[in-house]
This record gives structure tokens, sequence and C-alpha cells, in this order.
């Protein structure tokens, strides 16, 4: 049996608002084994973006614990946190989040500039390699206002993954595709998965998560459902049996 | 390696906003640059006013009639009579510290030449003026003593009432003109010294035996001023004493009693001047420093803003693995690229106005260094704190929380 990469246990988050509490998780708890492809399902506000974000050490959850290779994030420091974020963890935004201005090369770039193990050499030529693997060699220096939703998107996941993280946490990453693009995409994580890259991906649409080996259900901040999908489609196989686009 | 990177970082922010960048520079700009500027204005009267007092001779004395009131602008003695010869007669005998001494009488009047009017001040005097004044001949010579004890109608003019009454370019020198209708016998031409700082003309002057000028011209026996030297600098403190000990027992006076003349060393002067001129130093520090103030806070302002309006872009970088440290320094290397580079276009844009002021105002002045180092160090304090100040709370954020900033 692989091991356990990520672990939560009776998970909360609650935002104060004045007065007012908002409780985003209400106690989740869950384990992923190395190489898993989970999907996180849910409808609109049920706390997917608060637990994604809690996973990718960007929040501190209210309560509960959190592991990741049995390392207990609630111990480590700030800088540490930032050290995992920058090497360990790949995190697709529900709203891209690119840096204004700057070529999609530089945007992908960005992680490396915080590891001082990596040349400049080296962040130019993984940064190449990142964007070729999304397709958009040929837009590598246009900024994101020059750029379409789904391909600042493919920006983002290219960013994700220059670090060679071991995870990737993705947050609605093919929310704003349509089903040709969203399917490029799904067959860019498969083949990561392959390589045994754990995937986290949140998304409203069943059949993307007919892509993934699990899929945990979210609904008012808890579980309902956690299930194995014994049935896995391969994204590529499904686009080519997409009808042509007719030019 | 990892500076660097953070180095290129801040560059590519600072090339990628111009416009914020080049106002936050324009704060700092003129901040520095009106500093300067404004002090150079104050140091340089300082100095013209100290040079042109000490070309008139640092160690003169002058006696004036009447009680001290401290003025600098004060008139020749007015209406108080109580200096005379007699008093000039005692302290030239008495007085050891004195090399030389003349009594001084002056009025206006005209200056005629045939056709030729032009009104000017005429200085009665006995030779030991040139000396006492550090005045030299262009042409002819000075008065003799004779001269003076037979009240002989002679006189040397400067080179304003030359141009003035002999504008055809004739050699003035035994040439005759009158003065409110005496006659004199032009037999000298002052060396010209133009303006003095206060813009008195010290050409336009008229110098007669003072014998002359009482009898014939003024009609008055008592004297206007008393002017001498001491024998050097370091005597004139003593030299003050000294005479004001002669002047207080040739007019009687008792213990209790002020003294009803004033003697002053041009040292004295010098200082007077000084501080006033230190006043004026002091107004243009207030206005410099109210420039200062604003263009801070013109800095402060940007740079709160810039930091603010990019919270979303420190939250992001902290996302992907940027530390607090690296994002503090990521924005003080902003800071102080802006603010160095600011600065330094200040201080050449402050002396640029500083030449121009001189050039094309003809004001006189003169650039303190410490002006500069006092304002470069002010902008530049202002704006790496204020952009370190945000910078250092937002980094101190979650990354999430700096994301979902508005
Ligand atoms: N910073 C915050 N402050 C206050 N409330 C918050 C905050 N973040 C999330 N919430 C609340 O927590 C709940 C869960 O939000 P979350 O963003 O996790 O939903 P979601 O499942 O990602 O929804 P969607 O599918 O629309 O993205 C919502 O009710 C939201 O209003
Ligand atoms: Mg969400």
């Amino acid at each position: 049996m692989s091991k356990e990469i990520i672990k939560i246990e009776d998970l909360k988050r609650e935002f104060t608002m004045g007065a007012e509490t908002v409780r985003a998780l209400r106690g989740v708890s869950f384990t992923i084994n190395e190489g898993e492809f989970v999907t996180i399902m849910g409808s609109s506000g049920s706390g997917k973006s608060t637990l994604l974000n809690i996973l990718g050490c960007l929040d501190q959850p209210t309560s509960g614990n959190y592991e990741i290779d049995g390392v207990k994030m609630k111990d480590l420091s700030k800088n540490q946190l930032a050290t995992i974020r920058n090497e360990k963890i790949g995190f697709i935004f529900q709203s891209y989040n690119l840096l204004a201005r700057t070529s999609a090369l530089e945007n992908v770039e960005l992680p490396l500039f915080y590891n001082s193990k990596v040349s400049s050499e080296e962040r130019k030529d993984r940064a190449t390699k990142a964007i070729e693997m999304v397709g958009l060699s040929d837009r590598k220096d246009h900024t994101p206002s020059q750029l379409s939703g789904g391909q600042q998107q493919r920006v983002a996941i290219a960013r994700s993954l220059v670090n060679n993280p071991v995870m990737i946490l993705a947050d609605e990453a093919t929310g704003n595709l349509d089903t040709r693009t969203a399917y490029e995409i799904m067959s860019i994580f498969q083949e990561l998965n392959k390589q045994g890259i754990t995937i986290v991906f949140v998304t409203h649409e069943p059949d993307i998560a007919l892509f993934s080996n699990r899929t945990i259900v979210l609904k008012d901040g808890n579980i309902i459902k956690d299930y194995q999908n014994h049935n896995i489609q391969s994204a590529t196989e499904e686009l080519a049996k997409l009808p042509k686009q007719d030019d | 390696m990892r500076l660097l990177n953070l180095l290129k970082i801040a560059f590519k922010a600072i090339v990628l906003n111009k416009m914020r960048t080049l106002l936050t520079m324009l704060g700092i700009i003129i901040g520095v640059a009106s500093v300067i500027a404004m002090l150079a204005i104050g140091e340089g009267s300082k100095e013209s006013i100290r040079t042109t007092i000490s070309a008139m001779g640092s160690n003169m004395i002058t006696i004036r009639p009447g009680a001290d009131d401290r003025g600098p602008a004060r008139g020749s003695g007015g209406d108080v009579q109580t200096l005379t010869l007699d008093d000039y007669e005692v302290i030239k005998e008495k007085a050891t510290t004195l090399s030389y001494i003349t009594p001084i009488v002056n009025g206006g009047g005209q200056v005629i030449n045939g056709s030729n009017n032009w009104p000017s001040t005429i200085y009665g005097v006995n030779p030991d003026y040139l000396n006492i004044k550090v005045v030299d001949l262009q042409s002819g010579s000075m008065f003799t003593d004779a001269e003076v004890k037979s009240a002989s109608k002679v006189a040397l003019i400067g080179q304003t009432v030359v141009d003035n009454v002999f504008p055809d370019g004739q050699e003035p020198v035994g040439q005759m003109i009158r003065f409110d209708n005496i006659p004199f016998k032009v037999i000298g031409v002052l060396e010209e010294k133009g303006e003095n700082t206060f813009g008195q003309d010290q050409d336009d002057v008229v110098i007669a035996p003072y014998t002359t000028v009482q009898k014939r011209i003024l009609a008055i026996d008592y004297l206007n001023q008393v002017m001498a030297s001491a024998i050097s600098e370091d005597d004139a403190p003593e030299a003050v004493t000294q005479v004001t000990e002669i002047l207080r027992s040739q007019h009687k006076l008792l213990d209790s009693e002020d003294d009803d003349f004033t003697v002053r060393s041009m040292e004295e002067l010098i200082s007077t001047f000084s501080s006033t001129s230190e006043m004026l130093t002091i107004l243009l520090v207030a206005v410099a420093s109210i420039s200062l103030l604003i263009g801070g806070i013109g800095i402060m302002n940007i740079m709160y803003v810039s930091v603010k309006e990019r919270t979303k872009e420190i939250g992001l970088r902290m996302a992907v693995g940027a530390k607090g440290a690296d994002i503090l320094m990521q924005f003080l290397i902003e800071a102080i690229l802006i603010s160095i580079t600011g600065g330094l276009l200040g201080v050449l844009l402050g002396l640029g106005a500083t030449v121009f002021i001189e050039k094309f105002l003809n004001w006189p002045t003169s650039v303190a260094l410490y002006s500069i180092i006092i304002s470069f160090a002010v902008c530049a304090v202002t704006g790496i704190f204020f952009g370190w100040y945000p910078a250092r709370k937002a980094s101190a954020l979650d990354p999430i929380t700096a994301l979902r900033y508005e």
C-alpha cells in the first residue's frame, strides 16, 4: 500500500465577520495517498475552496489537524510553510491570479524566483518546458490581458507545474473552459498523475470527476460522500470522441 | 542569488509602473531641489554681506553721536549734535590703539558741471579717510592737511558722479564743478567700488575737506561721525573701550549716565548683519522644510497606495513561495531605488536652480553641503520608511488574506 501524503482530521474553518460566524468547514477528515487523483465536488459555497486553501498551506484551519508526509502543518513557521508552497505544492487558483503586465513566461517563472537552488538558466528552461506542456509556446511573450480566459488558465497550470511539485491542488481549473479545452487540460493532469504527482481537483462538473480515481463530495462544510471511481475515463480518448471543430 | 532575483523583481516592478514611479520621484526631486536652492540663497547672502563688510575695512571703528539703538540701518546721526571737533581732537590725541582717524560731516546736494546736474552726497573728511575706507584713487591725488586747515574748495569724486557730470568723457581732474553752488576744483577720482550688499552705490560720492563742508555747505560746527582704524583687527575691541572711556570723560558723564554716543567696530557690525541674514536663512529654511514636508507626504501617499494596490500581488508571491522577508526586501529595494534616484535628480535640479538664480537673477548664492545631505536624507528616509511600512504589514498577512484584498 502506498503512503499517505495528505491527512486531515476534524478540520474546521470558521470566518468571523462582526457578530456573525460563517462555518465554512465543520469537521472534515480524510487521507489521500501518494499518486491519487481526487476530485472534490459540491455546490457553490459548500467549502471546497476553503478546504483547498488549507491543503495548499495558504490558510490556517480554526481547529483540527493537517499533515503532509506525516509533518503537522501547525508546527511549522511561516517561512517553512512558504518553502513547502514553493517546493512541494503546485496551486491553481479559481481566478488564475496572474501578474498583470507580465509575460506568460515570466508568470510561469515566478515560483522559481523564490527558490535559490534554481539558477536563472534552469529557471528559463523549466518555465519554457512547462509552457510547452500546456501548449502555449507561441504565446509565451504575451501578457495576461492579451490572452483568452482559457489561455490564462493554462498559464496558471504551467506555473503550478514549474517547481516539479509532489502535489497539485487545482481550484476549478476547467471552470471557464469549453468542453474541448477542458478535456485537453484534463489529459495533461492525467499525464502528470501517471508520473506520480498527487492531484486534488475541485470541480462542479460531474463529467470531470469521471477522470479521477476518487471523488469527495462536500455539502455545507461536511463530507457527504467519499467514493472510489472504478471506471476511470481517459481524457485523451474522450477528446478524440468529441465531434471535430469546424474551422 | 536570492538578492539578485529580488533586485530583478524590484527593477521590473519599477519599469512596469513608470508613471507611478515618476510621480513618487517628483515629490522627492522637488523637495530636495527646493531645500538646496533656498539654503543656497540664504547662505549666499550671508557670505556676501560678510565679504562686503570686510572689504570696507574690518578694523574700522565708527563713533556716532546719540545713544546706541543697535539698528544696522541707522542714519548719520540726524539732529544729535553731541559729537564735536573737540571730541575728535581728544580721541586723536589720547587713543593709542588707533592708526587713522577722521571726522565726518555729510550732506546731500546737487553736483553741477555746466548743464550737467546730478544729485549726490558730499562727505567732509581728512586725508586719513582713504586709508580707513581702503579706497585708492584712479587719478589725481588726495587733498593735504594744509588744504584741510585752509578749508580749500577741492574735491574728489566717485565714478558715478564722473559718469553723470562729465558725460562726454572729459578728464575730470583739474575741472571745476559746483556742489550746491559752491565751486570746487576736482583733484582726484576715486577707484570704482560698485554697489555694496545693501544696494548702495559706493561710487556716488563727493569727498572734500571737512572744514570746507562744515563751513561752506552745511554751516554746522558739530560732526555727524568720527571714523577710525584700529592698528589691527585684534586691537579693535580694545580700541572701542578706549574710545568709549575717552569720550565719557570728555563728555563728563557720571557713572549712572548712559553713553551719549555710540562706538562700533566693524566686527560688531558684521555680527549684527550676520544675525539679520541668519533670520533670512531661518525663514528660507522654514519654507524649504515645508516643501520638504509636503514632498515627504507625497512620497508617503504614493508609496502607501502603491503597496496597498499591490496587496494581491504580494499575496500571490507568497502563495508561490515568497517569504515575508522576500516581500519586504523587494519593496525596500524598490523604495531605495526610487528614493535614491529621485534624491540624486533633486540634487542636480537644486544645483541647476542655484546656478540659474546666480546667473540670471544676480543673487549671491552658496550651496551648503549640509543642505544637500539633510534634504537627501529626509527624502530617502521618508521614501524608504513608507515603502517599507505598508509592505511589512502586507507581508505579515496570510497569503489568502492578501490575495482576497480588494
Ligand atoms: N474570507 C472569508 N470570509 C468570510 N466568509 C468566507 C470567506 N471565505 C469563504 N467564506 C464563506 O465560506 C463558505 C465557503 O466558501 P468557499 O469559497 O469555500 O466555497 P466554494 O465551495 O469554493 O464555492 P464555489 O463553488 O462558489 O467556489 C461560503 O459561505 C463563503 O461565504
Ligand atoms: Mg470556490
